[in-house]
């Protein structure tokens, strides 16, 4: 079965004070994501989930840009799609949901208006049919009475319902991808709960494919097939929530379960030890090396390749080849 | 909404109370007006009877008494130059300034507002350097040396335009563009910032998130919630150029209140400018109520919670 998404060797750099400095948010990344499959891409708070996941979508910000690698969605190569061929794909078939509910809606415009704007541009959709289509969309993220709701305003709403109001935007298209960037970090608890629920629900409902960033391990084992862990712009550890919560071969992935966090937990991953790297001076060989307990004296010189086991699980890391997967994260054995 | 105009009323009140004391004393300093009549040869005696003509040797708690009490009938007290009311004065030159005012906001509104969209969805591009450009001269170079170089350009050089007065589009111009030119900066600067916070937002990405042409982003969702601080200042601009063009209305001899104005200061007519300045405060009152109407109109958040 081909992938829906595969993504191989992105690289999407920001370049800043005139092209002196260049920052490799996302340096060589590779994955894929089938139908009605869910990816967790989860790492610390500026290793570049954002960049990529804006890379698929084609919205990165001006300073940013692919500076190489494929993304193939559905059999079509997006990377050499003009804005305006992504921006039907956009609007259909990739759909996002960002972080922070509150700020995602406009304003000034009623929900009505909001959630009809996809099927308005893209099907052309018009009148009662639109109406009854807003409805449908507002009722299958369960907003109460939809046919009333839908004339309110955003402010009139509470966080997780607007939160499951872009979620209804997401679905309006119809997509076959739909990326969550840490949907519910500004939720509370039982709302994130029930906003995860409704993810699951709406996933089992139209086998749509999600690729879900967080920086919660616990959402993870709860939403996702998969998980990518990403450092310093690349994914360090790549395989089935199963595996790699039995035992994960990259110290770094362990380090990230020895901290594990409860769902609904705002902390984000600082439990590890020393600093995240910065970007724009990374170090040299593996980047993790100055953090890591297992570090041997060539992490600090060579990058480690990419090595495969069986599951399509991929680690790069100089000693996880030599040794089997583990589940603790030893602090003293540095 | 009852409420609210109640507050805004009492609010308004006492800024106009405060303004109408500041012009009073103000336009006592600038010297005593009968002297300006004073020939070599006058008598005290004379200049006297003038001033208690005039109402100016009483004391001034009971001055301004007098001149509240003209405000609050809407006469504004009688003119010493013109001996007439000085609301008459007023209402007579209103429709000139205000065919003047309007066509210079509409000279704003057309250089500043699209050419702070482009600045601003095109940060430091060609189009944003043009509109810095734009911007800066706007604020430096002063209007009145727009105009007279306006004037040297099209009238004299050129003979295309009059050089002064009123009549059909052909005398406007000059003047409009001359007015309008400065606030027709302020307006650009403040649409590109503005234009600027609102394209950072989450719901602009969002909104390009749908897919949705780029015309309905900015046009729609970005413009909209821009337009807010935009309308306060452009309502602002409006009441400044209908009641203080002072210069331009002079370089054009233009006959509005501006003009006006300038008559009252030199002559030292105090009740013509205490008139226009509170005219002037009125009016700000006014724009500021119907501005605060309009947002309400525009923004959800304001119309159903107040
Ligand atoms: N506009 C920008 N200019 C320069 N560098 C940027 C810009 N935006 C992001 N970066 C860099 O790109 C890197 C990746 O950012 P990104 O937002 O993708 O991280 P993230 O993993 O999503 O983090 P978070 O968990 O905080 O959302 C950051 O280290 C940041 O330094
Ligand atoms: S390569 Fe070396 S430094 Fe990097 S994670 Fe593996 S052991 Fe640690
Ligand atoms: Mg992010």
């Amino acid at each position: 079965m081909t992938p829906l998404l595969e993504v191989s060797g992105l690289r999407t750099h920001f370049t800043s004070f005139g092209g002196t400095r260049i920052v490799k948010a996302v340096d060589g990344i590779s994955f894929t994501l089938n139908e009605g499959e869910t990816l967790g891409l989860i790492g610390e708070s500026g290793c570049g989930k954002t960049t990529t996941c804006l890379s698929i979508v084609g919205l990165l910000p001006t300073a940013a840009r692919i500076a190489g690698g494929r993304i193939t969605f559905g059999g079509q190569e997006l990377t050499e799609k003009t804005s305006r061929e992504m921006r039907r794909i956009r609007g259909r078939s990739i759909a996002m949901i960002l972080q922070d509910p509150m700020a995602s809606l406009n304003p000034l415009f009623s929900i009505y208006r909001q959630v009809a704007e996809p099927a308005y541009y893209h099907q052309a959709m018009r009148g009662r049919t639109l109406r009854r289509r807003v409805q449908d969309l507002l009722a299958a993220v369960r907003i109460p009475s939809p046919a009333q709701r839908m004339r309110d305003y955003p402010h009139q709403m509470s966080g997780g319902m607007r939160q499951r109001i872009v979620g209804a935007i997401a679905l309006a298209g119809g997509p076959k991808l739909i990326i969550a960037d840490e949907p519910t970090t500004n939720l509370d608890v039982t709302i994130q709960a029930q906003y995860l629920d409704l993810l699951k629900d709406i996933q089992r409902d139209t086998g749509v494919a999600i690729i879900f960033v967080t920086h919660n391990l616990g959402i993870v084992a709860r939403m996702c097939d998969r998980m990518a862990v990403m450092y310093a712009g690349k994914i360090v550890e790549h395989g089935s929530v199963r595996n790699l919560f039995n035992g994960a071969r990259h110290p770094y992935t362990r380090a990230l379960l020895g901290s594990i966090t409860r769902l609904g937990s705002k902390e984000p991953l600082y439990a590890i030890p020393g600093q995240p790297p910065n970007l724009a001076r990374l170090p040299s060989g593996c980047a993790f090396h100055p953090r890591c307990p297992d570090a041997v004296p060539r992490c600090s010189t060579e990058e480690p390749p990419e090595e495969g086991f069986d599951d399509g699980w991929t680690v790069s890391c100089w000693r996880a080849a030599a040794e089997p997967a583990r589940k603790e994260y030893d602090r003293t054995s540095a | 909404m009852g409420q609210f105009i109640v507050r805004r009323t009492l609010y308004a009140i006492a800024t106009l109370f405060i303004l109408s004391l500041t012009i009073f004393l103000v336009v006592r300093l600038t010297g005593d007006p009968v002297t300006l009549l004073a020939e070599p040869g006058a008598q005290e005696e004379d200049l006297a009877v003038i001033r208690k003509d005039w109402g100016l040797d009483r004391p001034l708690p009971v001055q301004y008494a007098a001149f509240v009490k003209n405000v609050l009938t809407g006469e504004l007290g009688q003119s010493f130059n013109y001996e007439m009311p000085v609301s008459t004065l007023y209402f007579q030159r209103l429709p000139n300034s205000l065919e003047l005012a309007l066509a210079a906001t509409l000279i704003s509104f057309l250089i500043g507002i699209p050419t702070g969209i482009i600045s601003a969805v095109r940060v430091n591009s060609v189009w944003d350097h043009v509109g810095k450009t734009v911007a800066l001269l706007g604020l430096s170079v002063p209007g009145f040396w727009l105009g007279l170089v306006m004037i040297l350009i099209f009238s004299v050089w050129l003979g295309w335009l009059p050089t002064s007065g009123q009549g059909g589009w052909r005398n406007l111009i000059m003047p409009a563009v001359a007015l309008g030119w400065y606030f027709a900066a302020s307006l650009l600067r403040l649409t590109r910032s503005s234009m600027l916070e609102v394209l950072r937002s989450e719901y602009i990405k969002l909104a390009r998130l749908k897919g949705l042409p780029a015309f309905a982003v900015i046009a729609v969702h970005a413009f909209k919630n821009a337009l807010i601080p935009v309308l306060t200042l452009a309502g602002i601009n409006l009441v400044i150029m209908l009641n203080a063009a002072v210069i331009i209305e002079v370089i054009f001899a233009w006959p509005g209140i501006g003009r006006l104005l300038y008559e009252g200061i030199f002559q030292r007519d105090f009740p013509l400018v205490q008139g226009i300045v509170m005219e002037a405060g009125v009016m700000i009152v006014v724009i500021n109520l119907l501005v605060d109407i309009l947002y309400a109109y525009i923004d959800p958040r304001i119309r159903l919670t107040r």
